[in-house]
């Protein structure tokens, strides 16, 4: 196996526009899984760890090599918890951002959020340069994508305006470590307006924008309100029955989850 | 006049203290050799192929791609067997390898042995193979349709007509549990030389290991010695052979040391697991409470291959109802075969499915009389003297069944209040829950478990103990597993012999019989009597021959004056001695399960306290209380342990620990899917002993292995029940159950 570790980003797009083919690795919490499942044996891994310039947070730019241990710390409150519940200490110590992003899980810690504060991808390619995806166009199915096989992430890229009062939830059956089977995150504009994006009920991440509408018509919901918002989130999502939970359930946690957000984020 | 130092200064580490476990300091920083890590010079990797089909004809096998593959020296496969085709516990009915057929999701076809592991289970996926892919049979009751059996069990006690004022019905289903050992299965085989051959490999019972091998391997039963092994973890998974003839086998061809050890995902198919059940009750009683009749019809699933089915189901049956006096009970209860992954011991061993019914329905029968739930347990009481509810055996030995109940009666409860602090409510750190959405409920389970082995089979242990004047050494084959057996030892046997320093030294086949398995919550009575016994006729015969009163390490002696000292004594003749351990003898019992089957029994009594989400159907498992039956307590720290790690292991079972199987394919081989209680999982718990002697065994002290697993997932189900007010019938309890979805 080949190793190649550049300590810049220009010999990282270099090294991966040489051979398309390479496995690219930042905290390797999801590629070594796969290796040791026997699923994957990579030929070429080019380490992404070295590159200082993918490790920053800057201001409306999370640099895709930022670790779960450091966002546990951000000041975006739902990032902050979400990166809490992503896996162990060491699985946080070492697992960033931008592999949350490159592997694409359905039930991808992250994602919700990047949704909900409508992130852009920033990605880059030695032939072509840098381009930002919206979140909607760059996640498109099952760990799968529209990062081009000669691209790195470098960084999700957070618009002005994301709301402060911000709240993320995640269910699973144990108490910790554990695979999301619903993960909620809701946002809540000073004007009342929402954002609720969902993990774990569909192929990608999803937002629940007739549940949004709901609300923004409704900027200060009834008990009878927030049912029906709770309602509106369970139609919206397209969940799957698999080893981890069933379809109606998962349906059910969504908007009860949902709601839960929405009251802790109306009672702030 | 010189005194015994028996009377100047007190022993230490003797029965009753916790002292620091041999093991203790070198596992814990990491210098302890499990099975993992043995290495020889030269040695050989083997990795197993494995039927991706539970059930398939084999159309094609051909090895010989992986034999060209470099670094390959040699495949193994059924053909290659070359003594007797199969293997088993009890009967050989499981092919070395799958021949002609696979019969579940996992089972070995061929092993690759090659000059690393890497090339091994590359060359693994280089053997041509094909498959005609069958219908597996993986239903139990469709199985028990087909007749597709490996055991029936019936018992018939007292009057069959008896009726009661109240009945209550229920049906139960428990899901498939896995021991999940830490440790993965590992070994080591070196070949001798000579044609013979030492294995190094993960067991609860070498001499088991030795009997199922050489008949196998066709080779003298000296020629194979087993040696026992550092483990991390068993709770019945090391009962079976897995890798062990596939070792043998290697490293007698191959003339090298060969080395296996299975990862993780392998692991989950390497070895068998519970009992998966199905189970459908009634009780009825008077409306006072008193217990007039019981029914049970019980299904086990066993998978392709017998292992102990045959014990765990005779279990079942035996166990159905719990520790309640009942003169008149009926169990009709079958283990089937079907295409599942075979299923064999694991720690409770047949009791922890019947007691997650039998709790169930007492809880049913109480709430239907409108009697507290421990009310009801209290006056149907099973204790010393009365019989069995379902042999009929007389009860001869200690069963405080009443006063477990008393205890945990006076038990205080937590805290009422669900905690503030995220982690401690349901949904943990993932934030899901505030204390306003949260319904507290209490449960309980008593349960009952036989101790040692039964139904007539010959059940003993080995040990020899030599004096030296260095101190002492104990010999015995009993697998310690983690449970803490060898601690146990040295504090019996230096109270016994009143000298400090003893080693257990672990013994292979060769050297000493068997001390049979660590199971059963067996070892402590089964080989640590061996030990206790053995230095006590070790003693009296020295006393006897010296006309002393009193041994110590410094000698023999008489109203306080030494006579002769350990020198003098163990220069004249090595003093050593063996004996062979038994319990009071048991009885198969006859067509109607009546008889005398078991040589004892334990009790456990625990109230779960938990805290549910209703809406999101999650739990947080509070507080457990557990109150035990131990005989005589040996070393608190290490039954705490026991029952700490029993009670997260029951809490497993009750709310996270399931075996997902579509079609007879695990869909959960790993530890992200597989879900453990993590340290926030489990629960507080406190404990309580009762001390009421065995009548054998040493000083009356009672094996505590698995009752605290029995009884603590039936608890934990019970308390969600409480919390939410309504049946469940199936473990592990799931959020869409709770939710009612």
């Amino acid at each position: 196996m080949e190793i190649t570790r550049p300590t810049s980003l220009a010999d990282a797009l270099q090294a991966r526009g040489a051979d398309p083919g390479a496995d690219l690795l930042a905290g390797g919490t999801d590629l070594m899984v796969e290796v040791n499942f026997g699923y994957a044996r990579p030929e070429h891994v080019i380490s992404l760890r070295r590159i200082e310039e993918l490790a920053r947070i800057e201001d409306g730019r999370i640099g895709a090599g930022v670790t779960w241990a450091r966002l546990e710390k951000s000041r975006h409150r739902a990032l902050a918890q979400l990166s809490r519940t992503v896996g162990s200490p060491q699985i946080r110590a070492a697992g960033t951002i931008g592999g949350n992003i490159g592997t694409s899980s359905p039930a991808g810690d992250g994602l919700p959020w990047l949704a909900a504060a409508d992130a852009e991808i920033e990605v880059a390619s030695e032939a072509r340069g840098t381009r930002r995806v919206p979140w909607s166009d760059f996640f498109t199915g099952v760990k799968s994508n529209s990062l081009e096989s000669d691209e790195v992430i470098v960084a999700a890229v957070v618009p002005d305006g994301v709301p402060e009062n911000q709240e993320f939830a995640k269910i699973g059956q144990r108490s910790a470590m554990v695979i999301s089977t619903v993960a909620a995150c809701v946002m809540r504009h000073e004007d009342g307006s929402v954002r609720v994006a969902l993990g774990s009920v569909a192929p990608t991440p999803v937002r629940a924008y007739r549940a949004e509408q709901l609300i923004a018509d409704n900027p200060s919901p009834s008990a009878a309100v927030l049912d029906e918002f709770a309602r509106t989130v369970s139609e919206e999502v397209s969940p799957i029955t698999d080893h981890r939970s069933t379809e109606a359930y998962r349906r059910h946690a969504a908007g009860v989850l949902s709601r839960r957000l929405l009251e802790r984020c109306l009672a702030r | 006049m010189t005194t015994s130092p028996t009377t100047t200064r007190r022993l230490r580490g003797g029965v009753g203290e916790s002292p620091l476990r041999p093991d203790g300091i070198p596992k814990v920083v990491g210098n302890f050799a499990y099975a993992s890590d043995l290495h020889a010079e030269g040695m050989l990797w083997g990795a197993t192929l494995r039927s991706p089909h539970p059930k398939a004809k084999i159309t094609k096998l051909d090895i010989g791609p992986a034999l060209a593959f470099g670094g390959v020296v040699d495949v193994i496969t059924q053909e290659d067997v070359p003594g007797r085709p199969g293997f088993g516990m009890h009967v050989p009915d499981q092919p070395v390898f799958a021949y002609g057929e696979c019969n579940y999701w996992g089972e070995p076809i061929a092993v690759v042995a090659a000059h690393d592991l890497d090339t091994a289970k590359l060359a693994v996926k280089a053997i041509d193979i094909e498959y005609e892919v069958l219908e597996p049979l993986t239903d139990m009751e469709e199985a028990d349709a087909l007749d597709s059996q490996t055991r029936r069990m019936k018992i018939r006690r007292g009057d069959q007509d008896a009726f009661g004022a109240v009945v209550v019905e229920g049906y139960y289903e428990v899901g498939q549990q896995d021991q999940a050992p830490l440790g993965t299965e590992a070994g080591l085989a070196l070949p001798d030389g000579a044609g013979g051959v030492d294995l190094y490999a993960v067991s609860q019972w070498v001499h088991s290991d030795h009997w199922q091998i050489y008949p196998c391997l066709d080779v003298a039963p000296e020629q194979v010695r087993c040696h026992p092994v550092g483990m991390g973890g068993a709770f019945g998974a090391r009962e079976d052979v897995s890798m062990h003839i596939h070792l043998c086998m290697l490293a007698l061809r191959t003339g090298r040391p060969v080395k296996m050890m299975y990862d993780r995902a392998e692991s989950f198919v390497g070895h068998v697991h519970r009992h998966p059940a199905r189970m459908w009750y009634r009780h009825e009683a008077d409306s006072d409470g008193t217990l007039v009749k019981a029914e049970a019809r019980i299904i086990l699933d066993g998978g392709a291959y017998e292992s102990s089915s045959n014990a765990v189901i005779a279990n079942a049956a035996y166990f159905a109802f719990g520790p309640y006096k009942c003169d008149n009970t009926s169990v009709d209860a079958v283990a089937v075969r079907t295409n599942n992954p075979p299923a064999g011991a694991m720690r409770g061993f047949g009791g922890v499915q019947t007691a997650y019914a039998h709790e169930a329905q007492m809880d049913r029968l109480a709430d239907e009389l409108g009697i507290d739930r421990l009310e009801v347990r209290r006056i149907n009481a099973l204790g010393h003297g009365d019989n069995m509810n379902t042999s009929g055996q007389l009860i001869e030995g200690s069963l405080p069944t009443a006063e477990l109940i008393d205890e945990l009666a006076k038990m205080p409860l937590p805290d009422p209040v669900a905690s503030t602090d995220p982690r401690h409510l349901p949904g943990g750190t993932g934030l899901t829950t505030e204390p306003g959405h949260v319904r507290r409920g209490v449960g309980y389970g008593v349960t009952l478990k036989n101790l040692a082995f039964s139904e007539a089979f010959d059940d003993y242990s080995d040990a020899r103990i030599s004096i030296s004047p260095i101190g002492v050494e104990v010999y015995t084959a009993a697998a310690e597993v983690g449970q803490g057996l060898v601690t146990v030892i040295q504090q019996l046997v230096r109270d016994v012999l009143k000298m400090e320093n003893v080693a257990v030294i672990w013994s292979d086949t060769g050297v000493i019989g068997s001390a049979g398995s660590t199971s059963a919550s067996r070892q402590t009575q089964m080989t640590g009597g061996a030990a206790y016994f053995c230095a006590r006729e070790l003693r009296e015969q020295i006393l006897a021959e010296y006309g002393g009163d009193d041994l110590s390490i410094e000698g023999v002696w008489l109203r306080g004056e030494l006579i002769v000292t350990l020198d003098e004594i163990c220069a004249l003749q090595p003093r050593q001695h063996e004996i062979r351990y038994r319990h009071p003898e048991t009885f198969a019992t006859d067509e109607n399960g009546q008889g005398d089957p078991h040589p004892a029994y334990a009790v456990a009594a625990h109230r779960a306290v938990v805290d549910v989400d209703p809406e999101l159907g999650l739990v947080r498992v509070v507080q457990v209380d557990a109150v035990h039956d131990v005989g005589k307590l040996l070393n608190p720290v290490a039954a705490l342990g026991q029952i700490e790690g029993g009670t997260a292991q029951g809490v497993g079972l009750a709310t996270l620990e399931e075996l997902v199987l579509e079609k007879g394919v695990i869909k959960n081989p790993n530890f992200t899917d597989y879900l453990l209680p993590t340290f926030l999982d489990a629960p507080h718990v406190e404990v309580k002993w009762v001390e009421e002697p065995e009548r054998w065994g040493p000083l009356g002290a009672k094996g505590i292995g698995e009752p605290p697993t029995i009884s603590a997932g039936p608890a934990v189900a019970a308390a969600i029940r409480d919390a939410i007010g309504r049946h469940l019938y199936r473990v592990p309890v799931l959020p869409q159950h709770i939710v009612g979805l």
